[in-house]
């Protein structure tokens, strides 16, 4: 079986995360990290590949910085990575970044494409239904649960008012949930395996793209502005003296109305 | 005036509320028409009427409802094809996302999600969003195709506002290729006869804190008619189930009032919760960074405080 997992590089949540002059997310001078909740997407492929075995490459697509996704994917245990990187990305929409990831896709020819259930910046969970879309295969979604059976794939998905069983045969797009496994520590031994690992890095021209496709200038929707939300104003805060605590609080509820 | 497609989002024909919403947010935009995808129209109809649905488009095939995402992306591919729209909007959950992006590469548009506001501009529909675990807001524009945008529940109050309906049957092709991922089991999650957790006015809800009793929690959220959330620690622990879980990987809540017990505020809980309107926090730890997110703060045991409260609440109410 072949897998190609995509991982995203995103500025770190628990950091500073800011806009650029133009509007875009910076990537750059934050420190970043493999989305977290990508890390579910890989060690998902290293347990499907313990059962049907085979290749798993990890695939991302961003700056320089962005390597570190792939590396540390490699060093959980992928065995190989691929990196489009390329200037004219930058400022790119799900819509372009979906296109670049699905040529980079096509090459590899994968069994399966898995991906985590949002980014941790962007979180619009759009791309791997615009891969089923592009590579023309089935999406089974937001997995908490993955089964492979030869060539037969069921998930369980928690949905707001259902759980449902999804059945999908391979070829297909698979996106998972944190609910899904726990993300293994890279060892010791898989960081220096990870040294030896070969790593491919792409341009749009080398998947038949252009600055028309992907990046600020192509997309399709367009950051207008932003504001930092205004901080909120710092409420009471009261103490709980032998019971006192509970009637100030129904006095506030009060007072706004709530009861 | 051009049409604005809302996807409804319903069981059975049991119209969710943020339908109305979406609806409510159409009406800025052009004539709202209602797609209906499945069964339960009947029990629909009055409810798209009186928040103004102009037309309702009603495709009731089972190629479309037992299976996944595609054939609803498909259907509305070809209404959008066939009404050339003003823009498309759905609800921003998982399915109605997905639905967005594979018609966003089908009829070659723009997409945005989780919109909280809505609005005609000159370039273009205008959209606001809250990022960064809501540290930040953002407006967009969608400048290629027809706008398609998911909108958060809770961003705006459903008005009502009598629509004709006239509703129209419409037949779709579904390819074989759409009907690749197949829905082989359903188990609906009982009900609780709490308001829907993305709907609710008020929530409270329960972390680490709780120790594993969400007694004091349920009570509490019971005396105020709220809706009842949980920490990702908690639901780890297994003391609630994940489709309460509030913040990044869980619900996003926007409600009027937001109660959080015995949950210290990390940046992933606070990315589902942060623009409640009013937030309250009872924590034995005054140092825990929910504080700083507070209308009104209590510090102290949530085991104490909640059930005292609870019974002064159920004593003011009579
Ligand atoms: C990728 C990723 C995604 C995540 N997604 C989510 C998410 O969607 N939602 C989410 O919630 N978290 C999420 N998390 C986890 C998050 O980082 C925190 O670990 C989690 O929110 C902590 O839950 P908690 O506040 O209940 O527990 P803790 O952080 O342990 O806090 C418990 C609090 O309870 C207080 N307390 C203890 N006893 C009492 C008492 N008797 N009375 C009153 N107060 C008491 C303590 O003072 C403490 O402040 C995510 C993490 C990652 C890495
Ligand atoms: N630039 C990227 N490089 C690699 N994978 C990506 C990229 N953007 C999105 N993905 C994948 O798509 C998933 C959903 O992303 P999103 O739609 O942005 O929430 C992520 O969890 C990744 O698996």
């Amino acid at each position: 079986m072949k897998i190609v997992v995509c991982v995203k590089y995103v500025p770190d949540a628990t950091g500073e995360r800011r806009f650029n002059a133009d509007n875009t997310v910076d990537r750059v001078g934050v420190d970043g990290v493999l989305s977290e909740l990508d890390e579910y997407a890989v060690e998902e492929a290293l347990q499907i590949r313990e059962v049907a075995g085979g290749e798993i490459v990890a695939l991302t697509v961003g700056p320089e910085e962005a390597r570190a996704a792939v590396l540390k994917s490699l060093q959980m245990g992928a065995d190989a990575g691929v990196h489009v990187l390329d200037d004219a990305i930058h400022g790119t929409d799900a819509v372009g970044s979906s296109l670049v990831l699905a040529r980079a896709i096509e090459r590899q020819g994968p069994d399966l494409v898995l991906c985590g259930m949002a980014s941790t910046d962007g979180g619009m969970s759009v791309v791997p239904a615009m891969l089923a879309e592009r590579l023309g295969m089935p999406q089974v979604t937001f997995a908490s649960e993955v089964t492979v059976d030869g060539s037969t794939v069921r998930i369980r998905r928690d949905g707001d008012t259902a759980t449902e069983i999804i059945e999908a045969t391979l070829p297909l797009v698979l996106s998972v949930t944190d609910q899904c496994n726990e993300p293994r520590y890279p060892s010791f031994k898989g960081i220096m395996a990870a040294k030896k690992k070969p790593v491919e890095t792409l341009t749009l021209a080398d998947l038949g793209l252009s600055s028309t496709d992907a990046g600020l200038d192509a997309a399709w929707t367009r950051v207008d502005s932003f504001a930092a939300r205004p901080p909120r104003s710092s409420g009471t805060i009261v103490t709980d003296d032998n019971g006192s605590a509970a009637a100030q609080l129904v006095d506030f509820l009060v007072g706004q109305r709530f009861i | 005036m051009s049409e604005v497609l809302v996807l409804v989002d319903h069981a059975d024909g049991a119209v969710r509320k943020t339908t109305a919403e979406l609806l409510t947010f159409a009406r800025r935009l052009g004539s709202p028409s209602a797609v209906f995808i499945g069964q339960g129209m009947d029990s629909a109809r009055s409810f798209l009427q009186q928040y103004g649905a102009d037309t309702v488009y009603v495709i009731d095939s089972s190629d479309v409802s037992d299976y996944l995402i595609a054939p609803q992306a498909e259907a509305l591919a070809q209404l959008v094809e066939r009404s050339q729209p003003a823009a498309v909007l759905l609800t921003s959950n998982a399915e109605g996302k997905e639905i967005a992006g594979r018609l966003a590469i089908k009829s070659s548009s723009g997409v945005i999600t989780d919109a909280v506001d809505i609005a005609a501009g000159n370039g273009g529909v205008s959209t606001e969003q809250s990022v960064f675990a809501g540290n930040y807001t953002v407006a967009c524009t969608v400048t290629h195709g027809t706008p398609i945008i998911t909108v958060k529940p809770n961003s705006t109050t459903p008005q009502p506002a009598p629509g004709a309906a006239q509703e129209t049957r419409v037949d779709v092709s579904i390819s074989d290729a759409a009907k690749t991922a197949r829905i082989v089991e359903r188990k609906e999650r009982a009900a609780t006869g709490r308001p829907e957790l993305t709907e609710a006015a008020i929530v409270v809800s329960g972390g680490r804190g709780t120790g594993g009793n969400f007694e004091p929690v349920e009570q509490f959220a019971d005396a105020l008619g709220a809706a009842v959330g949980a920490s990702r620690a908690a639901v780890d622990s297994g003391w609630y189930p994940h489709a309460y879980q509030i913040g990044q990987t869980g619900k996003t809540v926007s409600p009027q009032l937001y109660v959080a017990t015995g949950i210290s505020g990390a940046i992933q809980h606070r990315a589902g919760m942060q623009t409640s309107k009013t937030i309250i926090a009872v924590n034995k730890d005054e140092e825990a960074p929910i504080f700083e997110l507070v209308d009104f703060g209590v510090v102290g045991d949530l085991h104490k405080v909640l059930p005292a409260a609870t019974q002064q609440v159920q004593a003011r109410k009579g």
